[in-house]
This record gives structure tokens, sequence and C-alpha cells, in this order.
């Protein structure tokens, strides 16, 4: 196990320096001159050489790769181009908000969804089946930007049910009050493409020999779902929870930006709108990071349900 | 996905051109094509589908919606079934100076609506079912009138002492411009971008794939890792970090970045297929004859892996449509002066806080159809190319 861990942990080096190398070759290459971005802000010749001079374009290439590689190891990527906040200081501000929504949405979400699949894989071909499906597939269809201003039209602009938007201090006035509404749009969101995928992985288990083998023993039929499919269909179910991960911290983000939750989604797209290069590229190159471990920590999970399962 | 490389039925492979003449079996095409045909949501899907596209090339080419800058409306002009709007009567009269027509129309309305009252707009319906009764015989033909007065006066862009209408057939946005002809010009870009970004992407991951799966060794060893690389950041994060880098915006670029960063999962699927059929029998009797990698790997393999191909088109249409409305939303997509679904609701977000819902509904309604049908077409096709899928995926 243990050996396992380390080779996968070696084997993560090669990904990570092509991040590495592919956020480079975007920013410092493709990108051009930051200067030039800056140009904008800063009209100054002087100036500007003095920040070329600061931020290391004017070294050849190698040289700004090994700078951002020591950036990346030491996790100090110095200061935005437009607030002169820390961006280690951003990241860590940012992230407390982004999983406050997160966390609680994760965990309604995956029960809400293994719920509701089991119930509906259970009645399959039905006509309660069907219209679930059929409104799961409409539902998609629809974008979320379009959920997402409705429902804060409707229940915090007219209703008055919720705050339109903010965020407090207190830790707890941020999860019941502010990320109420937050968290309730993205489960109606999420739960149409997570219902129809779980379905499916359940209704793979529902016809196998051991199913019946159950029923014939005299097992009760919530016992046989909750348990016996449940148990193996939550391989595939953890592998599409654990890749969905890192994408949750930005797939938020639309809904960071309508209700001005101060997280790493909105903090993004502000850096997008600002050109703001070592903001993304830092936010990028820790996602991915956090993308390849969680892959690593799938399998690992994976060998937790299924014990059949062989790390190799 | 493995599992779906694993099921094509030998049966399905496309017979070669020497094949027995007495007995023509039909080919993999011919079946799955009627396979399509018995399957009726796939027709319907199909249908609409190609009634977008068609749209879509009427409009690119300039035959219908080509005059949608024009403000033909008053500012924010409603639909015609909601009747004019009360609220905005003062500036919409004043606006509506070139003839009487349409203020004889806001007057009539108003005495009619005015009782009633635009306070309880939520309750439109019974607003609706009242002004249609009495308001939409007299101001449609009225409405049809100012149309072509307004054609005879020629092109040419919104004089401010233009006469506008009162109310439009789907409404009027904040500068009076038919919704209708934005939506049907937005359905232009926003299909555009989806099937072309999806060419570029499934080029991209279909060539790739074909090589990694094909060469194996240190190609795939070397394909494997860019795979990874890409693969590891989010989506959606390497759309906005491209976006960041690329500073022009235009058409053109927001096809690029879907295109570029979207490839991924067709090069895994048309790797594992590549692999399955590189070491199969008729491509050894290829390599036998003499064929070279190149003609094998695109003459020979290629149209049997070409079904899975076709479904990842469709599957990355439908998600590149709704990426470029985000993008577009958030004002990464398409240059201001384009309109794209995404635009729209960007300009509805806020017209809905003034109680103007007729273009969220206009943009979002377009959008759920076409992706809706083009979902349900492509589990059609999947279906008809790959029976033995079906019923699995749901």
């Amino acid at each position: 196990m243990a050996a396992y861990i380390i080779r996968r942990l070696w084997q993560m080096v090669p990904t990570m320096l092509g991040v590495i190398l592919l956020v480079f070759l975007l920013f410092n290459w493709v990108g051009g001159d930051p200067a030039y971005v800056l140009a904008g802000k800063i009209s100054n010749q002087e100036q500007i050489d003095n920040i070329r001079r600061q931020l290391g374009v004017d070294q050849p290439y190698w040289v700004q790769l090994w700078i951002f590689i020591k950036q990346v190891l030491t996790a100090d990527f110095g200061a935005s181009w437009s607030t002169n906040e820390k961006i280690s200081h951003i990241l860590a501000t940012r992230l407390g908000p982004s999983l406050t929504v997160l966390v609680p949405l994760l965990i309604i979400e995956t029960v809400v969804a293994i719920g509701l699949a089991l119930g509906v894989a259970y009645v399959r071909g039905s006509l309660t089946d069907r219209a679930v499906m059929i409104a799961c597939t409409v539902g998609l269809s629809i974008s979320i930007l379009v959920y997402i201003i409705v429902f804060q039209y409707v229940f915090a602009y007219k209703l008055g049910w919720f705050p339109v938007q903010g965020w407090g201090n207190s830790f707890w006035e941020n999860l019941l009050v502010f990320s109420s509404l937050p968290i309730l749009i993205a489960l109606v969101v999420s739960i149409a493409p997570n219902l129809r995928l779980y379905r499916t992985f359940i209704l793979d288990e529902i016809n196998q020999d051991y199913v019946r083998t159950a029923r014939a023993k005299g097992v009760g039929e919530n016992r046989i779902m909750w348990v016996h499919v449940l148990r193996n269909a939550s391989i595939p179910i953890i592998t599409h929870l654990m890749a969905a991960l890192p994408g949750l911290l930005l797939g938020s983000f639309l809904i960071e930006r309508f209700f001005s939750i101060p997280g790493i989604g909105r903090e993004v797209i502000l850096a997008v709108e600002r050109s703001d290069f070592p903001v993304i590229k830092a936010i990028t190159v820790y996602v991915a990071f956090a993308t390849i471990l969680s892959n690593l920590l799938a399998d690992l999970m994976y060998k937790a349900v299924d014990p059949r399962v062989q790390l190799k | 996905m493995s599992s779906n490389a694993a099921a094509i039925p030998r049966a399905h492979r496309p017979q070669g051109p020497r094949e027995i003449p007495q007995h023509v079996s039909p080919g993999l095409w011919t079946l799955a094509w009627r396979r399509l045909k018995s399957d009726r949501v796939g027709m319907v899907s199909l249908a609409i589908v190609i009634a977008f596209i068609v749209l879509m090339i009427l409009s690119a080419t300039g035959l219908i919606a080509a005059d949608w800058s024009r403000e033909v409306g008053v500012n924010y002009a409603p639909p015609t079934i909601a009747g004019p709007d009360v609220n905005s009567l003062g500036p919409g009269a004043a606006t509506a100076t070139g003839a009487e027509g349409p203020t004889e129309a806001t007057t009539f309305k108003s005495t009619v609506v005015d009782p009633i009252g635009d306070v309880i707009a939520e309750l439109k319906g019974e607003t609706t079912a009242a002004g249609t009764a009495a308001g939409s015989g007299v101001v449609d033909p009225l409405a049809d009138v100012m149309k072509d007065i307004q054609s005879s006066k020629g092109a040419g862009a919104a004089a401010p002492e233009e006469t506008r209408l009162a109310t439009l057939p789907f409404g009027g946005d904040k500068w009076g411009r038919d919704v209708l002809k934005k939506t049907i010009k937005g359905s232009e870009t926003s299909i555009f971008v989806g099937i072309a970004a999806a060419l570029v992407a499934t080029l991209i991951g279909t060539v790739l794939g074909a090589v990694s799966g094909y060469y194996g060794r240190w190609v795939d060893d070397a394909l494997n890792w860019f795979y990874n690389v890409f693969s590891s950041i989010p989506y959606l994060l390497l759309i906005l970090a491209v976006a960041a880098v690329l500073q022009q915006k235009g058409t053109m670029t927001i096809i690029l970045i879907l295109g570029l960063t979207g490839w991924t999962g067709i090069f895994r699927l048309i790797r594992a297929e590549y692999m399955k059929h590189k070491g199969r029998e008729y491509v050894q009797a290829a390599d036998a004859i003499g064929a070279s990698n190149a003609r094998r790997m695109f003459t020979h393999i290629f149209p049997n892996v070409s079904h899975v191909v076709l479904v990842q088109l469709s599957i990355l249409t439908v998600g590149f449509i709704k990426a470029e409305v985000i993008l577009s939303f958030l004002g990464f997509g398409v240059p201001v002066d384009v309109v794209s679904w995404g635009s729209m609701l960007n300009e509805a977000q806020n017209e809905l806080i003034l109680g103007k819902w007729w273009q969220l509904v206009a943009a979002t309604t377009a959008m759920a159809l076409l992706v809706t049908a083009f979902s349900l077409f492509t589990d059609a096709l999947r279906d008809a190319l790959d029976p033995k899928l079906k019923g699995i995926a749901g």
C-alpha cells in the first residue's frame, strides 16, 4: 500500500511539470510581454522597465521558467497586478467562502441524488422513471445562468426569502443566511446530470445475480437497494465524485459571481477581467494539482469500498 | 467508456466495395439510419435540430434577421400578447412622434389596461387574456401598417424621430430592437460557434487519438502525458485561462478556445478504438498488400471508428453551445456587436429587475429547445449506431 502510494506520487511529477509548463507557455509566451498588459494601467516607460525587472520578464525564457517553478514550490507568487494583494493571501482567504458553499452542497447533493437514483432505478421503465428522466433532460438543457437569474429574482428579490447577495463575517451567518440560496440553486442545477448518471450505475448492478440471490434468501427490498446494490454501485459513483471535486471549486464560479461570495471562482473571473495573470497562474496550477491528487484519492477509496480491487 | 469501445458488433463493420453482388447486405450506415428512422423521439429531435441549422444558414446569409439591430419598437417594447407597457407609456409615446398610429394604439390600450394596472404584473396571464381579447385585434393591424411604413422608408440606422412600435410580437430590448430577430441572430452565433468548435476539437482529438493508439510505444506515452496535463486542469478554468491570454475578442477566438481545450474526451475514446483495431485481421491484410501507415489509419481503420467520432461530435456541440453562452454572458466570448444567447441573457439579467421578462424567456426557450433536441438526437444516434448500448445509458 505504502509502496503503491509512493509510486503513484512519483508518477505525478511529470504531469505536474507538464501543468507548470503549459501554464508557463500560455501566460509567458502566448500571452506575450506582461508589460504590454500592464501598459494600460501604467504609462510611464521607466516604471514599466522597473516592473519588467521585478517580474523577471527581461530574463531569458528558461530563467523565467525557473522563477515560475520556484514560485509554485514556495507558494510565493508575489503580489496581484491589480490590487497588490499578496497572492498567497488571496488564495488563503478565498478558499474559506468557497468551501462554505461547496461542502454542504456536495453532501446534500450526493445524498439526494443517490436516494432519488435508487428510487428511480427501482421503478425503472415506469411512468415515474420516464417522467423524471425527461425532466432531467429538459432541466439540463436550460443554461445554469437562467436558473441563477430567475431564482435570484424570484426568491431573493421578489419574495425576499433570502438576501439578494452578500457575505458576512460570521461563519454561521454565512452558512445559514448567505449560502442557502446559492446552495439551493447549485443543487437544482447539479442534481439532473448526477441523477441520470447514478441511475445508470445502479441499473448496471440491479440485474446482477447477487441481487436475485439476496431476494431468494428473503432479504428485504430496502436492504437490497441500500446495502447490496448501493455498495456495488458506489465504486463508479466515487470515481465520478472525486473527478468532479476540483471542478466544483470552479463550477460554482458563476454562483459566487452572482451572489458576491468572495471565493476562488469569483477571484478567477475578476482576474480574467483584469488580466491579472499571476492570480490566474497560481489558481490554475494549484487546482490542477488538487485534481491530480484527488485522482489518487479516488483510487485509494476504491480499495476501501471494494476489497477485490488490486492496486497496481 | 471503455465498455462503449468494446461493444461494436462484428456484423456492423461496413462492407468493402467488393461484396458479393447477388446478395447486398445493408451496411452500418443503412442499418443505423433504419434504426434511427424507427425512433420517433430521435426523428422529431433531428427535425428540430435541422430547423435550427436552416435558421442559422438563412440568418448567416442575410436572408432573415439581417436588420436585427434596427430599433423598430419603443424602448423595452413589450410582446404583443402582454399589451403595451403602461409604465413606459410616457417615453413610449414621446418617442413615437412620427405618426398618430402608435399613439392611437397606446392610448387605446391604456384605457383597457389602466384599470387593471401594471402593478400586478405577476398576474400577467389574466391581463393577457383581457388584453388579447380586446387589444390584439386593434394593435396587430396597426403594427402591420407601421411595419409597411417603416420598410417603405428604406434601410438605414434608426433615427431618433423614426416611428416606433408600441409592441413587438416577441417584445423589444432596451433600444427597442426586435427580440425575435435578436434570438434568431443569437442562434446563428451560438450554433455556429458550437459546431465549428466541436469540429476543431474532434479533429484534434481524432488525429491525436489515432496516432497515439496506432503507433503506441513512446508516441503513446508522450501524447498520454499531454492528455494528462490537459485533463488535470478543470475544463472551465482552462477556458478562462486561455480567454485571459488571448486578448482580442472575436467569434474565431472563442471557437479556437473551445476547440483547443475540448479535445481530451474524444482523444481517449479514439485512442482505445485504434489500440483495439490495429491488431485485427483486416489491418494485417492491409499491411500485407502494402498500405502505408497513414492509409491504414485513415482509410482502413477510420471508417470502423467513425460512429464514435460522430456521437462525440454531437455531444461536444451541445457542450460547446452551453459553454459559449456562459463565456459570452461573462463578456469573455463573442464581441459586443455580435448577438449571442449569452449576451442576451446578460442584458436580460438587469431587465428582469425592471419586470421586462421577454428577452430572458426568448433566449432561454430557444436555447432549451435546441439543446434538448440535440441531446435527445445524440442519444438516438448513439442507440442507432451502437444498438447494444440501448437502455443502458439513460
